[in-house]
């Protein structure tokens, strides 16, 4: 349910892997979404080896604009602690949620990760009980508490396997992905 | 004197006009001196004259230095991986031409043993000219400059059984032939008057001094000497040292520049490596120049007139054979096009070895003089083609052909591509120097102090000795090449005149500088260094968020203010580096800066740390909450 938007998009890509110099997966979509016109892509770990997070510096980032997408591969059913602190650190109260805090309202968020285990291994009858979209509740939580538009995850699932092809074809996937947000359209939509 | 003198300004004044122009027009150095040579010799303006002959000879030990300094730069590790190079191309280089050329020798009349001679003799290409123009253009690391240098190595070993055989050759000498092979090996010192197996004994001999002493005595000389700091006595004992192996090899009759080149090996792994290559090099530099004036001094344009057709026939068989015999030995190497090329082309030429093994084989009259009168000419025109022939592939061929000279950086590893210069290891550069290393990165160590270079190298780390304030030094020791300098001094001052240095000679290298405090950190940020460390800042701040921890603070939120009061402190840092050489703004600007980190960092009321993390801090929350 593809929803047109009124205009092209700033897309900011919040990057965290803590050992990318081992990945192949991220390597991938990282290359595919890079350079693209129209978005910033901002590597937290390069940033912030000692998660001395600049916390002024990444609400200018996000008030530059339009959709945040959260690229990282899924730990322990979460984030990585580098985006939990960053979450803990930047989205302040006042500023990100609360009376009048305003300052993301309207954006859109989007989750983007990797998963190791397959898909079918995540569902209420399967081994790990729960759905994916689920275990990222609360991120999306965080982001509608924020004011954001949650965005369909984009997840690449079952990487412990992933063939180069698939990697490549996962890649081509999140670069359209980005490429409509920054053309002005959302393939995944949002509700 | 006054003589000595006048000839000292002909060849330094044409040495200084003519190799810029040549440069300028892109022909390189070597055909600047060949040229400057042929100006002022006897053919166009005749300031030198006959004494060309003494200089060439004089300026032959340029060639002997630069195989010390090419030996320098040799790790033995390296030279065993060329050594099916060295063997395979340079034997059969020497063995193809000397057949293929004696062959059109026997075809033109000569006497098959002449043939020979003139086959041996011509098979040499001019390490010099080669090694010199290769070196210029930067090629000496690509795959045609590595085995390039591994067949005239291979020559210049072959030298030595060359005069040993060549007197076998004589046409006039029928009585001593088989008997008097002992007694042939003129080629010098007294060795020749002794018995077969004592030679064999003192040769041996020699060589295990010289690789006995180079390990042993020299550096423990060297050391001596740099401990006092007089760099002309350290100079004076590198020049020492070279001439002293020169001489000791005549005296056993070895080849002073195989002689040198060992020494250098042996010299390689040492400490005092890049000190010694870069007291040598302006001699060589000299030296060379020198002898390729002379060189081209000497051609003899007279006689080129008179039997032009000859000569040049003479000229076009020499370049054209050799080049053939090394096309097919390339291809056999399985060599890429471009780099093919320029491998034939390269060593396509005859050598300063060729006019020492024509004169004498002139004396043990192997060959007529008429005979090798025509063929010094014509390698001397060779010679003096060969940078012609490697500017015309380097403009024309390499770039429609299109092999890039790069990918063979990847040898860089083996010899001397550490891509990090270290200058200082004390407690400091030691400390960034191991964990450079325990990382895989490999660092070129340099340090003034040499009982510190001693005890470290006993450790077994690379650390060499030198003052890395000498430009070429640090030229020596990779800098335009590295990635970074790394620089550790403890003298700030000294520090900071390096800083300044390397800004100016290799301003595409990127300096981390250790900083002894704010000012230091100053000086340095105005010099054009952004990467500065202040030495005690972080153990400073490290103890003073232990301190707060045992004062009964949280270690977590006295670690964040001990970030929070860094992050700030090298915020002003920088901002006051901009004021402060001016007195008063920078006391004003230092006091505010002070009042305003030290107000920021106040505690609060309850005596908890200040603090940024204020989503940490639910105050607001419970402002806004709280009360419903």
């Amino acid at each position: 349910m593809p929803i047109p938007a009124a205009e092209p998009r700033r897309v900011l890509i919040l990057f965290a892997h803590p050992a990318f110099g081992k990945s192949r997966v991220h390597r991938q979509l990282v290359r595919a979404v890079q350079s693209l016109d129209g978005v910033t892509f901002h590597d937290l770990y390069e940033a912030y080896p000692d998660y001395d997070i600049d916390v002024a510096q990444e609400q200018a980032l996000l008030t530059a604009h339009d959709v945040v997408v959260l690229q990282h591969p899924f730990y322990w059913y979460s984030v990585p602690p580098l985006v939990k602190q960053w979450f803990d650190l930047v989205l302040e109260h006042g500023w990100a949620y609360g009376s009048t805090g305003t300052a993301l309202a309207g954006k859109t968020c989007q989750s983007a990760i990797t998963v190791g285990g397959r898909e079918t291994g995540y569902g209420p009858s399967s081994f790990n009980h729960y759905t994916i979209p689920e275990f990222l509740a609360p991120v999306e939580a965080t982001a509608r508490l924020c004011r954001m538009q949650w965005a369909t995850p984009f997840i690449v699932a079952g990487t412990h396997a992933i063939t180069p092809d698939g990697i490549e074809r996962a890649a081509k996937e999140y670069a359209s992905l980005i490429q409509s947000y920054v053309g002005g359209f959302a393939i995944h939509g949002a509700d | 004197m006054q003589g000595f003198l006048l000839s000292a300004v002909v060849y330094l004044a044409a040495a200084v006009v003519a190799v810029p122009i040549a440069k300028r027009v892109g022909l390189g150095s070597v055909l600047g001196y060949l040229l400057a040579g042929v100006v002022i010799g006897p053919s166009v303006l005749g300031f030198v004259g006959a004494e060309g002959q003494d200089v060439m000879h004089a300026a032959e030990f340029g060639v002997v230095m630069m195989l010390f300094v090419i030996g320098l730069e040799l790790e033995p590790a390296l030279l065993w991986r060329l050594r099916g190079a060295l063997l395979g191309l340079g034997g059969l280089q020497v063995l193809g031409t000397a057949v293929a050329l004696a062959a059109i020798a026997l075809a033109v009349g000569l006497d098959w043993r002449a043939a020979g001679a003139v086959g041996l003799i011509l098979s040499m290409s001019s390490t010099a000219i080669v090694l010199q123009t290769l070196q210029e253009k930067d090629l000496m690391k690509s795959d045609a400059g590595q085995k390039s240098f591994a067949v005239l190595l291979f020559q210049d070993l072959a030298v030595i059984p060359i005069l040993a055989v060549l007197p076998l050759l004589a046409i006039v000498s029928p009585a001593a032939l088989p008997a008097s092979a002992e007694a042939t090996h003129s080629s010098g010192g007294f060795v020749e008057h002794l018995p077969g197996w004592q030679r064999t004994v003192v040769t041996l001999g020699a060589v295990g001094l010289l690789v006995g002493i180079g390990r042993t005595v020299v550096p423990f000389v060297f050391r001596i000497i740099a401990r006092a700091r007089l760099r002309e006595t350290f100079t004076a004992a590198a020049l020492l040292l070279v001439i002293g192996i020169a001489v000791l090899m005549q005296f056993v009759g070895l080849s002073p520049a195989l002689g040198t080149f060992l020494g250098g090996v042996v010299l390689a792994t040492s400490e005092y490596r890049h000190e010694l290559e870069t007291d040598i090099e302006p001699f060589k530099g000299l030296l060379l120049g020198l002898f390729f004036i002379a060189v081209g001094a000497s051609i003899d344009f007279p006689l080129i007139g008179r039997e032009f057709g000859t000569v040049m026939a003479l000229v076009a068989a020499l370049i054209g054979v050799k080049f053939a015999v090394l096309w097919i030995l390339g291809r056999f190497a399985g060599m890429r096009t471009a780099q093919h090329l320029l491998f034939a082309l390269a060593l396509a030429q005859g050598g300063e070895f060729c006019f020492v093994l024509l004169s004498f084989a002139t004396q043990n009259r192997v060959l007529p003089e008429s005979v090798v009168g025509l063929l010094v000419a014509a390698v001397a025109l060779s010679m003096a083609l060969t940078p012609v022939m490697l500017a015309a592939w380097e403009r024309v061929i390499a770039p429609r052909v299109g092999t890039p000279v790069a990918p063979s950086r990847a040898h860089d590893t083996i010899d001397e591509s550490q891509n990090v210069i270290l200058v200082g290891f004390g407690d400091f550069g030691s400390t960034v120097g191991r964990y450079l290393n325990a990382n895989g990165v490999e660092t070129t160590v340099l340090d003034i102090d040499s009982d510190l270079v001693d005890a470290l190298r006993r450790l077994g780390l690379r650390v060499f000795y030198g003052d890395a304030s000498r430009e070429d030094l640090l030229r020596s020791a990779g800098a335009e090449r590295a990635a970074l300098a790394i620089l550790c001094i403890g003298d700030a001052e000294a520090n900071l005149e390096l800083a300044k240095r390397i800004r100016a000679h290799f301003p595409k290298l990127r300096i981390l500088a250790r900083a002894a405090g704010r000012r230091s950190a100053y000086e340095l940020i105005e010099a054009g260094v952004p990467h500065v460390y202040r030495e005690s800042l972080d153990s400073a701040l490290h103890l003073g968020s232990e301190a707060l921890h045992l004062l009964g603070h949280r270690a977590h939120e006295s670690w964040r203010a001990a970030q929070r009061f860094r992050r700030k402190d090298e915020a002003y840092v920088r901002s006051l580096a901009e004021v402060f050489r001016d007195g008063t703004a920078h006391v004003n600007a230092a006091r505010e800066a002070i009042r305003e980190l030290e107000a920021s960092m106040r505690a609060d009321a309850d005596g908890a740390l200040a603090s940024d993390d204020t989503a940490w801090d639910a105050e607001t929350l419970r402002e806004e909450f709280g009360g419903r």
